[in-house]
């Protein structure tokens, strides 16, 4: 009969409208929040959703996983209260960077005028880069870092400078728990291969 | 015996003694045909070794040897290993080599690509015009000599970036005083817009004469290049006679950015990212293609692990890209919202396993020479199994029940011829289209790569060749893939997820490699020749979306303007990978 397949059609779109529902009635049934709720938020994400699962940005936000990238920052530690960037100025990332978007000026010595390894200037065209994430991935100090916050629409163009990009130590173990607790522990374990050959050739000789 | 002949190698040289000689140049394969006779070479090619699809053809620039190459990589829709030829000419203005369109008409695009960008004239070429490129467009610009406005040093990295590296802006370097060339007696000032008079007398040309009757105008028409149905910036110029397409002639290059020109001033790593931005839906598969090229030329082995995560990612990355066809394909014949919205729910489920492993939701920039960039957690990996065995076969079948009975759906698809397998193969029509036009070519199958020889699956076909069976193909598709995900994902081993070091200055030995795989929209090939440098001489793309391309006029000439839009959505084209 004409017809018939659109109706079967539309008992889906119905069942659809429905489903929309039945999850939020059970949930407010039980007592907990689908909406504005991490929780609600990784259910309506999940293999188990039905229904429309729109997030409704941006009063709700999808929560970012810890892999999202966004454009680069720099990693500086914090010393007798003063930044001390991680970079060393080794320009492997402004190479790596596939539009060239990285500019380093490396430091020198006022006196002798030889290279110190650490950046006089940065800057990296946010227009330009392409949040590709290589300077993160290929940088040996783990000194830049792919950002969450997306936020940084302007009206002008976004050179930022090292004082934009330095981002401190907490920030980057805030964002990236995983990332960081991964390369503390290679380079404790690192330190320590490090202290025992120093000390192993030590004992004979004593 | 199938097997026998398939894998018996072509010997072109001993066929055409003094006409053909074998390639010489270490780390290059293949024939090299006297243009002369190249005509006569090809006929045999596809007459007598049964070399009926025409891949890819690209040029290349020569310009140490001042030689112009133009590289013919050629196939057999039963499988089997490829076939490589090439013919090469002086580079000396006029460049002048015969076209091979009367033989595979899928050289059409191809050869127009390679004389708009390379200015390699091919005589005999039924409409030979710039495609990428405007008319007027001064120089070609995958020459070696020739150098983009912003123009800053031949390759990556530039050396103005570390340890002195004053940030400056890009357009500062004025592109209007020495970089920027134009014609000859070419004043800006006093430029006035001739028209598109190539397009339209070619539109003409082609248009085919009404018989008899009623005697009526022609009108042309121009669809495009903004119009929500044609997927970004195409524009086609179409001549109509009451509402039958009479010609038609699309119209590209809006997006053109010169990829391979950009991918030849990269370093092989950084040209990674660059593919994410072809065909856009598909990074993983981009990423997938650019790899296989490298690692062959490399000669490098994949991780095991790594290997089963590539063939995930390519097929979820296939699964999404066939459901957001079906919801667009709905919405260009007029049905907006419900379907498309159905499939993009599904999309966002999968992109967002792409973001936690990837980083980024299409932008993925995955994969790695040897492997990928990192591994799948556990988290992710539950994810995955959860979407495949417990949540997409369900949406399949129940998108299925949504749309495929529809009277109106049927009624639009239903007998809608789009081609038949003899002009299939002859445009060189790639991927689901060749498929649905009954023709089993799939690459995972004819040319098997990676691993994808290990999995139990069929390849999809259908026999009618119209709109329906075009539908109806992607749905099968889906389901082998889900059939390959459930035993890679029941396969999947431990171990490191890349055989190499991180190293962001991979060497390269000199060379050439064509890679190809089954991208979701057909075959995605890529042809680099390797110096031994850090960066490709030359960096080529065979995106479907472009080659499938040059089948739309076939397809729609003769055909009512009302099915245009549906017919063009079904070579599901991506302008990313298209207009490049
Ligand atoms: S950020 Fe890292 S790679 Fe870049 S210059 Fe500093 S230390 Fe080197
Ligand atoms: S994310 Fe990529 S493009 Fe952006 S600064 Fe880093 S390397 Fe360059």
């Amino acid at each position: 009969m004409y017809g018939l397949g659109i109706l079967k059609g539309l008992s889906v779109t119905w069942k659809r409208f429905w489903d929309t529902y039945i999850d939020d009635i059970s949930w407010a049934l039980t007592g907990k929040k689908r909406y504005r709720t991490e929780e609600g938020i990784k259910h309506r994400s999940s293999k188990n959703t039905r229904g429309i699962f729109t997030v409704q940005y941006p009063e709700e936000r999808l929560i970012t996983p810890e892999e999202f990238r966004f454009v680069p920052f720099l990693v500086y530690e914090e010393k007798d209260g003063k930044k001390e960037p991680r970079c060393t100025a080794c320009g492997i990332c402004s190479k790596v960077c596939p539009p060239q978007c990285i500019w380093i000026v490396r430091s020198s010595d006022p006196v002798t005028g030889k290279p110190v390894s650490t950046p006089a200037e940065f800057y990296i065209d946010m227009d330009i880069c392409m949040n590709c994430g290589f300077c993160a991935e290929y940088c040996p100090f783990d000194a830049i870092k792919m950002d969450h916050d997306i936020d940084i629409a302007s009206y002008g163009r976004s050179v930022y400078n090292l004082e934009k990009l330095l981002k401190p130590v907490s920030y980057y173990a805030e964002i990236r728990p995983l990332n960081y607790n991964a390369e503390e522990e290679e380079r404790r374990a690192k330190e320590a291969a490090k202290a025992a050959r120093t000390a192993a050739p030590a004992t004979p000789a004593a | 015996m199938a097997t026998a002949i398939e894998t018996q190698t072509v010997d072109l040289a001993a066929r055409f003694p003094g006409k053909v000689s074998a390639e010489s140049r270490p780390g290059y394969s293949g024939f090299v045909v006297e243009k002369e006779s190249l005509l006569e070479v090809a006929k045999a090619v596809r007459d007598e070794f049964g070399y009926d699809l025409l891949a890819a053809l690209t040029g290349v620039d020569y310009i140490e040897q001042n030689k112009m190459e133009v590289v013919y990589h050629l196939h057999k829709t039963t499988g089997g290993p490829k076939l490589i030829f090439r013919t090469q000419a002086d580079r000396v203005d006029p460049i002048e080599i015969p076209s091979v369109t009367p033989i595979w008409a899928g050289a059409e695009y191809q050869e127009r690509e390679a004389y708009d960008l390379l200015g390699i004239r091919f005589t005999g070429h039924p409409d030979l015009r710039r495609i990428l490129m405007w008319e007027g467009f001064e120089g070609h610009p995958l020459r070696k000599d020739w150098k983009e406005a912003f123009y800053e040093e031949e390759i990556k990295p530039y050396k103005s970036r570390w340890p002195e590296g004053k940030h400056t802006y890009a357009e500062f370097k004025n592109p209007f005083r020495d970089n920027l060339k134009f014609p000859p007696n070419f004043d800006p000032e006093k430029y006035e817009p001739e028209g598109e008079k190539d397009l339209y007398s070619s539109l003409e040309r082609f248009s085919i004469k009404s018989e008899g009757g009623l005697k009526t105008d022609h009108v042309v028409v121009n669809l495009g290049p903004h119009h929500p149905s044609t997927h970004g910036v195409l524009r086609v110029a179409v001549t109509l006679e009451g509402e039958t397409v009479m010609g038609l002639k699309p119209v590209m290059g809006y997006l053109h950015r010169n990829h391979e020109k950009i991918g030849e001033r990269n370093t092989f790593l950084q040209i990674m990212p660059y593919t994410d931005r072809l065909d856009y839906f598909n990074s993983m598969s981009n990423n997938f293609g650019y790899a296989v090229t490298i690692e062959r030329l490399m000669n490098i082995p994949v991780a095991e692990r790594a290997e089963y995560i590539r063939v995930i990612m390519a097929e979820l990355s296939r699964i999404q890209n066939h459901l957001v066809f079906i919801g667009m394909l709905i919405n260009d014949l007029g049905s907006m919202f419900t379907p498309a919205f159905y499939a993009f729910e599904e999309r966002e489920l999968i992109l967002d396993i792409f973001e936690a492993v990837a980083g980024s939701r299409m932008m993925c920039n995955y994969f790695r020479f040897g492997g990928v960039a990192r591994d799948v957690p556990e988290e992710q990996m539950q994810k995955i199994k959860d979407l495949v065995f417990d949540r997409l076969p369900f949406k399949i079948d129940e998108m299925e029940r949504l749309l495929n009975q529809n009277e109106v759906l049927v009624g639009r698809l239903k007998g809608i011829h789009v081609l038949n397998a003899e002009d299939a193969v002859h445009y060189s029509v790639t991927g689901p289209v060749l498929r649905a036009a009954g023709v089993p070519y799939d690459l995972r199958r004819a040319d098997p790569y990676s691993i994808y020889d290990r999995f139990d699956f069929d390849v999809a076909l259908r026999h009618n060749g119209d709109m329906y069976d075009n539908y109806l193909i992607r749905f099968d598709e889906m389901r082998q893939s889900l059939r390959i995900l459930e035993q890679a994902l029941k396969q999947i081993p431990g171990g490191p997820i890349n055989s190499q070091k991180p190293n962001y200055q991979v060497k390269v030995p000199a060379g050439e490699a064509y890679g190809r795989v089954e991208a979701p929209k057909g075959e995605l090939g890529y042809y680099v020749v390797s110096t031994g440098k850090q960066n490709p001489y030359r960096y080529h793309v065979r995106p479907p979306s472009f080659v499938n391309l040059t089948a739309l006029e076939k397809m729609c000439v003769g055909k009512k303007i009302q099915d245009f839009v549906a017919l063009l959505a079904m070579l599901d084209i991506v302008m990313g990978e298209l207009d490049r």
